[in-house]
């Protein structure tokens, strides 16, 4: 299996779509060698925007870009380009409906040594809440080029989360990306898995771990955090006797939540995998967080099991 | 090129047109920032009716300049002077805040023609303004952007972010006007949160500034004029006004921020406005 990086992938297409489109401008606040627009500045130094650290000018800046007719990509690490600016998202960008492209970058646990202050476990619940945006939760390098094509097509604001470190690929190169709709990456009949982002990969194994315990488990990816089409995550959902939702954010805000409301009155035992109302902290590797906060293949079979108990 | 007297007082009137307008758009009973919107009226009629190149028959021409007000709460100033440019029939200034009308509290660019961003939460429309004017000038675009702020607003850290990439930027189709009307929503602004040297601050950041009577046109319209010759940096125009200006009974009275009026207050603004209208025609 081969592996790629989120934030590369960004990089090299964020190039590609300017080469495309002479309309498409970026926008950074000194952490471009992190978040790989760096790529786009050197291509194309008059359309890059260094804005210096000043995430709150830079959004809306990026918001008058937009209304001058340009298709603006802020990008900061996911903690500063939700958080530091969420009330000029909110204000400047998403009130006018406005198609700027916010990538959070290093999203999740996985700016793994910088502790609390950097780990966006809340930008999933900030940027979801918000009228007009849609949230784009990739899973691995593949998709995360066609969820930067989506987006940049697209005629709102969209949120993409981005991970920090380098995942295996799930999707193959071809294939619509169609964000509205759930895509089912396992076929199983006990439980179903639904997970975005990086949780995708801990599903899947999930899922071999709960075969060998002779538990089917259907995995299905959902990506686009917001909007969920409601219908068809349910029919994702059909015969199955649990429902697991996996996610490396709050349990406050995140798909969860959703899942809860979309599957309410229908009976089947639910459980959820995620942060639990807590801060990151500085580790020596992402998947000792990932460990430490309960968000592995392990715990998601001891949420499968569970739900299976009740 | 001086203005000619006749032109002043052509403007003057529509200035007088559009405190009227906003006068009767807060109406009786009803809160309303009649404060912000006068001290910005003169400024606003100088835009709208000379200094401004727009077509109320083509409000998304490529050409047009823009107008942003970063105090989204004086939108009922511009809405009148869009009303007066004939954007709009002007019956619709009467629905202000009603439920479902163009006309919000504060500017939303999705619900009404001729404006160019959302503001309100104070603090963003230059940095707005600022993209919008970087995106002229990757198009080539001779357009200018005009941004409005308060001085009570400057308190806002976005302002100075905005203010310092205007200057990186070298956007000198960007024209900041502060309306120094030295008064903020609950008193002073010299004793809530003195901003001292607005001038000089704006000078050490990069503009060109100039520094006038915001209720004189001609000094208006020629800082506009002078401030199309500097090249390479952005331009502030610090306009010294006075909140509420032109009802005497609002001038310089903080309650007014947000006031509301008495029949009795609101027909002697209307025969104040009314006095002046034909001492100007």
């Amino acid at each position: 299996m081969s592996m790629h990086n989120q934030r590369q992938e960004y990089g090299k297409t964020l190039v590609e779509l300017g080469h495309e489109n002479k309309n498409i401008v970026a926008l950074e606040a000194d952490l471009g060698l992190s978040t790989m627009s760096s790529l786009f500045g050197k291509e194309f130094p008059e359309r890059y925007f260094e804005m210096g650290i000043a995430e709150q000018d830079m959004t809306s800046f990026a918001a008058g870009l937009a209304l001058g007719g340009k298709i603006p990509f802020v990008n900061s690490f996911a903690v500063f380009a939700s958080g530091r600016a969420y009330d000029q998202i909110r204000q400047s960008i998403c009130t006018a409906n406005l198609p700027v492209k916010i990538v959070g970058s290093s999203s999740g646990l996985s700016d793994f040594g910088d502790g609390a202050t950097h780990q966006a476990i809340d930008d999933m619940a900030i940027m979801s809440v918000l009228p007009n945006m849609t949230v784009l939760t990739p899973c691995d390098g593949i998709e995360t080029r066609k969820a930067v094509r989506w987006a940049a097509a697209s005629e709102g604001p969209v949120y993409i989360r981005l991970s920090r470190n380098d995942l295996p690929d799930v999707f193959p190169e071809e294939g619509v990306y169609d964000p509205s709709k759930p895509v089912l990456l396992r076929e199983g009949t006990d439980i179903v898995l639904f997970s975005v982002g990086i949780m995708v990969h801990e599903a899947l194994k999930a899922a071999e771990l709960l075969q060998k315990d002779g538990i089917s488990a259907r995995v299905v990816h959902i990506p686009a955090a917001k909007p969920m089409d409601a219908e068809a995550v349910r029919s994702m959902a059909q015969g199955v006797k649990g429902i697991v939702g996996c996610e490396e954010c709050s349990i406050y805000g995140g798909i969860n939540m959703q899942l809860s409301y979309i599957f309410r009155g229908s009976g089947i035992p639910m459980e959820a995998v995620a942060v639990m109302d807590r801060f990151g902290q500085s580790a020596h590797s992402h998947a000792e967080l990932l460990e430490a906060y309960g968000l592995t293949a392990p715990h998601i079979v001891e949420a499968a099991k569970k739900t299976l108990a009740e | 090129m001086a203005i000619s007297a006749a032109a002043v007082r052509e403007l003057e009137r529509n200035a007088n047109r559009i405190r009227r307008d906003v006068v009767e758009m807060i109406g009786v009973g009803m809160a309303g920032h009649l404060g912000g919107s006068c001290s910005l009226a003169d400024i606003i009629s100088a835009l709208y009716f000379h200094t401004m190149h727009h077509d109320p028959k083509n409000p998304k021409l490529p050409e047009r300049d823009r107008l942003i007000l970063s105090k989204g709460h004086a939108a009922i100033v511009q809405y009148a002077a869009l009303a007066e440019c004939g954007y709009f029939d002007k019956a619709l200034l009467k629905t202000l805040k009603n439920f479902g009308s163009p006309l919000q509290g504060h500017p939303d660019l999705r619900k009404l023609t001729g404006l160019e961003a959302n503001t309100g939460s104070l603090g963003q429309g230059v940095s707005i303004a600022a993209g919008m004017a970087a995106a002229l000038k990757l198009d080539q675009n001779p357009a200018r952007v005009f941004v409005a702020t308060g001085d009570g607003e400057l308190a806002e850290g976005q302002l100075w972010e905005a203010f310092m990439a205007a200057a990186n930027f070298k956007l000198d189709n960007l024209r900041v006007i502060v309306d120094k009307n030295g008064l903020q929503a609950t008193g002073k602004t010299k004793d809530r949160f003195p901003i001292e040297n607005i001038g000089g601050r704006l000078e050490a950041f990069g503009f060109a500034v100039q520094e006038i009577d915001g209720h004189n046109i001609s000094e208006i319209v020629e800082a506009f004029e002078k401030a199309d010759t500097v090249k390479g940096k952005p331009s502030a125009i610090i306009a010294h006004t006075i909140k509420g200006k032109g009802i005497p009974f609002a001038e310089n009275v903080a309650s007014f921020h947000n006031g509301t009026l008495t029949q009795e207050l609101y027909d002697e603004a209307l025969e104040v406005l009314a006095k002046r209208e034909e001492a100007l025609l």
